[in-house]
């Protein structure tokens, strides 16, 4: 039986299921692997940050920097291949750097005990100006190690191919999963989602928890700047604008709850993917105006705000009695 | 000795909450920590619980000294605390909410099948069969209330502090969780509670310690201390019994203008009869918790009562909101001033005028002129300090706020007041003033009514005294009867 806190996963994953077969029904030709290969790999940037970002809503958090570190991360890396560092080189500085600044806004929030959203978006202005001060420009790399990745895949039955970027994402959401659910640092993230209070009154390292947090976050960006770069094989500041946002609705309508503390990681993948599907649709189509996406994903939103609100109603406290038999028995 | 504290000192912003006060704890034994609002009972738990850090005193912990730095070390040293509402998870499941911090692991990775087993096994030794799986969220909160003992217990093992566990029980449950802190006692453990209810008290406590004002009244076996002396200990015995002399002059068998008749709401308070006369004070006697303020909020509109009718100067009324109480002239200063009474960042000015602005509608603001009249009137009649009707009320003294209060309320010249406790947390002076005042107004022929747990001023300025325990109105007291005395031995009637 599936549990109330679960529903909402379980709805994400039947509408995904639902779309993919409407969508198929009138398009035979998306029911293949290469379709789903495309969608794994035009979607990998965006499902690394939102693994992130998935851990910082659970917490009652937000990221609002994540689309300006993935932007400066690639500039970070196309400006330093480009002066001759190895790109291998390039990709680990860039990690320590957006890792070191994820946990910077976290001591931030702790320490001055700030919304989450103020520090981020201070942070979405630094990462975006620093983007900038690197290169304005739209910088192309070329490396063979590059070429290497790029050329990394497996042949799926069928057409596809499960690439690089589309394994490194798979990878993500899988690891993220167990640490979501199988660490003590995973249940401490949700624990303050459900109540800062009582999980510092229950014992959990809050300061050392959000750090973390937003360190795995910032991370995780850094990743989704690595791949970003994979993908377009160039750096520029003015990518990826907004693109946080995004990664919030994949979350939201993964079926996390967007005030923390209830949610799955597996539930974002598909979220990301449900965003996808709208997109090869309109493709498909070729008539439809790509904007539909967006109106696409706030219906979905809505639809999912709501959702959340009508489970809380029915299954608020006191749902289930339980057996009290005389203690000491 | 399992905890013994000695000469503990706390203050805060140089307020002493706690002044040398000294609280020991055997290991097998539930003691019970009493007193009213502002005891310090609260801060005493958090200094023993790690939450706060003390000021001054020792502290040893079955002979050794020591100083929790935050909750997780005293829960290290074997000190668990169970609080009133804020202590588990919701959103956590059940086998979570039991370990975390602690989960048992398996190559690193939590052994979630484990803990859910060990978690039902830990429950079924207090009686509870619960699926551990399930989030928290979908238990009762007496159920909620077991895990917490039973992870606090599981976590700490020597002592257990429970702040008012039993607030939103009914008696079945209750009496279920008194069972397990019975047989927790006889395995070992030192429990303190705190707790309203007398009757709980004598239920389930061996020892008694008692605060007031954040020194240490006594500490006594609770077997033989009697009800009435134990309500002595937590009032005050500095009680002097000729105190009552002179306003009982009103007339009482003039017919009241004002009269509730069967006023009452289902878990708040039994039903009463209440009748109000101008030039009479009804003093409303009770320890804390036993429903005076809830009786306040019926008399006031703030809670809609489930029965009973109002009847001014003869025709039937419904006091459906505070609006309509304001309409029929009722006036009411609360007891948490700063919660429900002032506005802090607002002027003395703005403060006294919010009532009568209130009352006469939004729409038309009363003109700036009379605004600054009345206010300079009030601080002179009120004798308000400082006396500048633009400063924020956030910088007066508690004294002069509780004023400012009083003075918001006779702007609107009411019928009928209605003051919850208005010499609480006041200094010793203002004190005097506020009770000067109170008979002041009654000399002029207002109705009042007066909530206090300080009985000898109870006994000074009331006509009558009506006195609650256990939600309910326990007595009236009238003219001669009124005493300090009379007062306890009502309160400590056993309940029914």
């Amino acid at each position: 039986m599936i549990r109330a806190r679960n529903l909402p996963f379980a709805a994400t994953v039947l509408i995904f299921i639902i779309a993919y077969a409407l969508c198929v029904m009138q398009f035979p030709n998306m029911l293949s692997t290469r379709v789903v290969g495309n969608l794994l790999t035009d979607n990998a940037f965006l499902g690394i940050a939102a693994v992130g970002m998935t851990f910082v809503i659970l917490s009652g958090g937000i990221d609002l920097s994540v689309g300006s570190v993935i932007a400066f991360t690639s500039v970070f890396i196309a400006v330093t291949v480009r002066a001759g560092m190895h790109p291998a080189m390039a990709f680990a500085l860039a990690l320590v750097i957006s890792t070191a600044f994820g946990a910077l806004m976290g001591l931030t929030i702790h320490a001055l005990s700030m919304p989450p959203f103020v520090v981020t978006l201070a942070g979405m202005f630094l990462a975006r100006g620093a983007a900038f001060l690197l290169t304005t420009e739209s910088v192309p790399i070329s490396h063979p190690f590059l070429d290497t990745l790029g050329d990394l895949f497996f042949r799926l039955p069928g057409k596809g191919r499960l690439t690089f970027l589309a394994m490194l994402m798979l990878a993500v959401f899988v690891i993220g999963a167990i640490i979501a659910k199988r660490t003590r640092f995973g249940a401490n993230v949700y624990a303050l989602g459900g109540s800062p209070q009582s999980a510092e009154l229950m014992g959990v390292p809050v300061r050392a928890t959000t750090i973390r947090l937003y360190a795995l976050s910032g991370a995780l960006a850094g990743l989704a700047g690595i791949a970003y770069t994979l993908y377009t094989s160039a750096g520029y500041s003015l990518a990826t604008v907004g693109m946080e946002l995004d990664a919030i609705a994949a979350v939201v309508v993964g079926g996390t709850l967007l005030t923390g503390g209830a949610g799955l990681v597996m539930g974002t993948l598909f979220g990301v993917l449900i965003q996808g599907l709208i997109q090869t649709y309109i493709v498909f189509d070729g008539t439809l105006s790509s904007w539909w996406t967006k109106i696409v994903v706030g219906l979905l939103l809505f639809a999912f705000i709501v959702l959340q609100r009508v489970i809380l109603l029915f299954h608020g406290p006191k749902g289930k009695p339980a057996r009290m038999v005389p203690a000491g028995g | 000795m399992l905890i013994e504290v000695r000469a503990i000192r706390k203050s805060f912003y140089g307020v002493t909450v706690l002044d040398d006060v000294d609280f020991t704890l055997h290991a097998g034994e539930i003691h019970a920590l009493l007193g009213e609002n502002g005891a310090g009972k609260s801060t005493l738990v958090k200094i023993l619980t790690g939450a706060y850090r003390r000021d001054g005193g020792t502290m040893r912990l079955e002979g050794a000294e020591v100083e929790p730095r935050d909750v997780a070390e005293a829960q290290a040293m074997g000190i668990g605390t169970v609080y009133q509402e804020v202590n588990l998870l919701e959103n956590l499941s059940v086998a979570e909410n039991v370990y975390l911090g602690r989960q048992p692991r398996r190559f690193g990775m939590i052994d979630t099948t484990r803990m859910e087993r060990e978690a039902a096994a830990l429950l079924a030794r207090y009686g509870l069969r619960v699926d551990p799986g399930e989030s928290l969220s979908a238990y009762s909160v007496a159920i909620r209330q077991i895990i917490a003992i039973a992870r606090a217990v599981d976590l700490s093992g020597k002592v257990l502090f429970l702040d008012e566990p039993t607030a939103s029980l009914d008696a079945r449950e209750v009496e279920a969780i008194f069972a397990i802190l019975r047989r927790l006692r006889d395995d070992g453990l030192g429990i303190v509670i705190i707790t309203h209810f007398l009757d709980q008290v004598y239920a389930l406590a061996d020892r008694v310690t008692v605060l007031r004002n954040g020194k240490l009244v006594g500490s006594r076996a609770t077997r033989d201390l009697p009800r009435r002396d134990l309500v002595g200990m937590m009032l005050g015995r500095e009680l002097a019994e000729e105190t009552h002399a002179r306003s009982a002059a009103a007339p009482v068998d003039t017919p009241a203008p004002i009269r509730f008749r069967g006023m009452g709401k289902t878990g708040s308070v039994a039903p009463f009869d209440m009748d109000i006369r101008p030039g009479e004070v009804l003093g409303i006697a009770g320890l804390l918790g036993s429903g005076r303020t809830e009786t306040a909020f019926l008399l006031f509109g703030i809670d809609r009562a489930d029965s009973g009718s109002a009847e001014i100067d003869g025709s039937p009324v419904t006091l459906k909101s505070p609006h309509d109480a304001i309409a029929h002239g009722f006036g009411f200063c609360p007891e948490e001033r700063k919660a429900d009474g002032i506005v802090a960042d607002l002027s003395v000015r703005e403060n006294i005028i919010l009532a009568l602005q209130a009352r006469r509608g939004w729409s038309r603001p009363i003109p700036r002129r009379e605004q600054n009249a009345i206010a300079e009137r009030y601080i002179r009649m009120l004798d308000i300090r400082p006396t500048d009707p633009e400063r924020p009320i956030k910088f007066l003294s508690g004294g002069n706020q509780q004023k400012v209060i009083l003075a918001r309320w006779l702007a609107t010249d009411p019928r009928f007041l209605i003051l919850d406790e208005p010499t609480r947390g006041i200094d010793i002076g203002a004190h005097a003033e506020i009770i000067r005042l109170i008979d002041g107004l009654r000399a002029e022929g207002m109705a009042l009514a007066v909530i206090s747990s300080e009985l000898d001023e109870l006994v000074a300025y009331s006509s009558r005294v009506v006195v609650m325990a256990d939600h309910r109105q326990v007595a009236e007291l009238a003219g001669e009867e009124i005493s300090a005395q009379a007062i306890m031995a009502a309160m400590a009637v056993e309940a029914a």
